[in-house]
């Protein structure tokens, strides 16, 4: 066989990465793993260069910590970085701040290994913790800490700070005063695989970095915002997340960002009023009759802003940012083949992409005979955590002008529920369990 | 039927319940925020905010505690899947 004249290597830059640990801040190690390969993560989003599952371990003078682990098929390569930092008896704490399968795919080996080690994580990950162990959850000393706990090495100690929800319900933060040191697991990080690890000399990971927060943090921007003010305070000079780059340069900016990214998108202009947004689509024209006399309703109201749209016009990701800063929304569709239509279903599937918990939801549409369309959409109102103090309104083909009363009826109480105006009513067991 | 009532502020709705009935058999039908995961008491999705009338539900067991626990549920927070009405007059809203 001819040799060829040149050999085809990746055109990314060191995506092999670095083969031993590679030492972090005094102490502190990465111990992690890359996954250039990587091309979609969690199914819900995407990577151009995969992504690296950071893990650390910290020496102290009395003993070693190992802070997250990594995907399970990487366990060989976080398994042969952290033995060039510790052996497995020194190893003291494991402190897990997330128990997602890309940060825990080498926790059991690792406790196989090292059983003498406490486990530190949130209370919310136990439950979790205990699904991954199986039976062998009892072998070890694991313990749920929260905001203000710590745990020493000797010289040095590890505090924990509870930001539930920066991704999962279990996640923290784990703060290394003496070397200034935040391991924030999810929080901070990117989906951006370059071996040369740091944030000073890595590629351009801008956009990998706001990508990564809208498709993993968005969804949770109010828990986003309690976490960051949460670790504001610390003076850290190394953000150290479990994804991308380690934030060493001018680290503050990043937290500075995220604080850009969870603040509206929109220019702020309603002060105190409160937003209703109705959304409808319509073939013959009949929902859109019933959403106009809705909107009239409720506009009566001076302290309700109520703006109508037709979905068909427009696309769904400015409906986000407009739903993402809205008090309520009511969405108008028929029944067609016994379904909502599938414009509607396409908004309501990615209204899994913002904050929707406690705001008000409504339904309506007209239908033919059967009408099943209103409580599909409101079945899925309520899977978004939702608050629907009106039942449905349903309209058979076009309204009547007793029906577009009704239609502006429904559009005055949705209104007085925006307002905190809606009078409290009394209703019967039998009535409610009927519907 | 001994009756009790149960109010959802978060949609201003009082309901007249037998009682034994489970906060989370009428949040869902009065389209309260309350919602729920597992309806079994594991996954805490369901906790409740217990505004008023907590002595009038049934008390929690062990595993409900250690539940509200580890998902740092307050002391006025409840399962929502899990306790009982027995009584009286009951306030709630979502955690
Ligand atoms: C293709 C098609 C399928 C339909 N399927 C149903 C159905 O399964 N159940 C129903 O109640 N109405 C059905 N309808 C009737 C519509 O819901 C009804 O015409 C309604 O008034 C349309 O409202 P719109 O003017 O807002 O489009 C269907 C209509 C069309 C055109
Ligand atoms: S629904 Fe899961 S604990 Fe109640
Ligand atoms: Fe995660
Ligand atoms: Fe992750």
């Amino acid at each position: 066989m001819s040799v060829p004249p040149f050999t085809i290597r990746p055109a990314a830059p060191r995506l092999e990465g670095p083969s031993g640990p590679v030492l972090v801040a005094p102490g502190v190690h990465w111990v992690g793993a890359l996954d250039p390969g990587l091309r979609s993560f969690d199914v819900i989003l995407k990577t151009a260069n995969g992504t690296t599952y950071n893990s650390y371990a910290v020496r102290g003078s009395e003993g070693v910590a190992v802070i997250d682990t990594v995907k399970a098929e990487f366990a060989d390569e976080f398994f042969a970085r952290l033995e060039a930092v510790a052996r497995y008896d020194e190893i003291r704490l494991i402190v897990l701040n997330h128990l997602e399968p890309d940060h825990t795919g080498a926790v059991p080996e690792l406790l196989r290994r090292a059983p003498q080690a406490q486990v530190r994580l949130s209370p919310r990950g136990l439950p979790m913790l205990r699904a991954l162990l199986k039976d062998e959850f009892e072998l070890y000393d694991i313990k749920g800490v929260t905001t203000g706990q710590s745990v020493s090495l000797g010289d040095r100690s590890l505090q924990f700070y509870t930001t539930p929800f920066v991704h999962w319900p279990d996640t923290q933060c784990t703060w290394l005063a003496r070397e200034r040191v935040l391991f924030t697991c999810d929080l901070f990080g990117s989906h951006y695989c370059d071996g040369r690890l740091f944030n000073d000399l890595v590629g351009d990971f801008r956009f990998s970095f706001e990508y990564y927060f809208d498709r993993i943090m968005r969804p949770f921007r109010s828990f986003v915002a309690q976490a960051i003010d949460l670790i504001e305070p610390l003076d850290f000079g190394i953000i150290a997340p479990a994804h991308g780059p380690i934030l060493r340069s001018h680290p503050r900016d990043y937290l500075t960002h995220t604080r850009r990214l969870i603040s509206s998108r929109l220019a702020s202009e309603t002060g105190s009023e409160k937003t209703l947004l109705i959304f409808y689509v319509s073939a013959y024209g009949a929902t859109a009759q019933l959403a106009q006399a809705i909107h009239d309703g409720a506009a009566e109201s001076p302290e309700v802003r109520v703006s109508l749209f037709d979905l068909e016009g427009g696309e769904i990701a400015p409906f986000l940012d407009l739903i993402e800063e809205a008090d309520g929304i009511a969405l108008g569709t028929p029944t067609i083949n016994g379904d909502a239509v599938r414009t509607i279903w396409e908004m309501l599937a990615a209204l899994v992409d913002i904050e929707t918990r406690g705001k008000l939801g409504a339904a309506f549409g007209s239908y033919g005979w059967s009408g099943e369309a209103v409580r599909l959409v409101e079945n899925r109102l309520q899977g978004l955590k939702m608050r629907l103090p009106e039942p449905g309104l349903r309209i058979k083909l076009h309204p009547s002008a007793a029906e577009l009363e009704e239609g502006r009826a429904f559009g005055r109480r949705l209104a007085d529920h925006l307002t905190g105006r809606a009078a409290p009513r009394e209703v019967d067991f039998a009535e409610i369990a009927a519907r | 039927m001994d009756k009790a009532t149960l109010t959802f502020t978060d949609v201003s709705i009082t309901v007249n319940v037998p009682t034994g009935t489970r906060i989370i058999e009428m949040s869902e039908k009065v389209g309260s925020g309350i919602t729920y995961g597992c309806r079994e008491g594991e996954c805490g999705t369901c906790m409740t905010h217990i505004l008023e009338g907590a002595e009038n539900l049934s008390e929690p067991t062990a595993f409900e505690i250690r539940v509200l626990e580890e998902n740092l549920g307050g002391k006025d927070d409840r399962l929502a899947c899990q306790c009982r009405v027995l009584g009286g007059a009951v306030k709630v809203r979502p955690a």
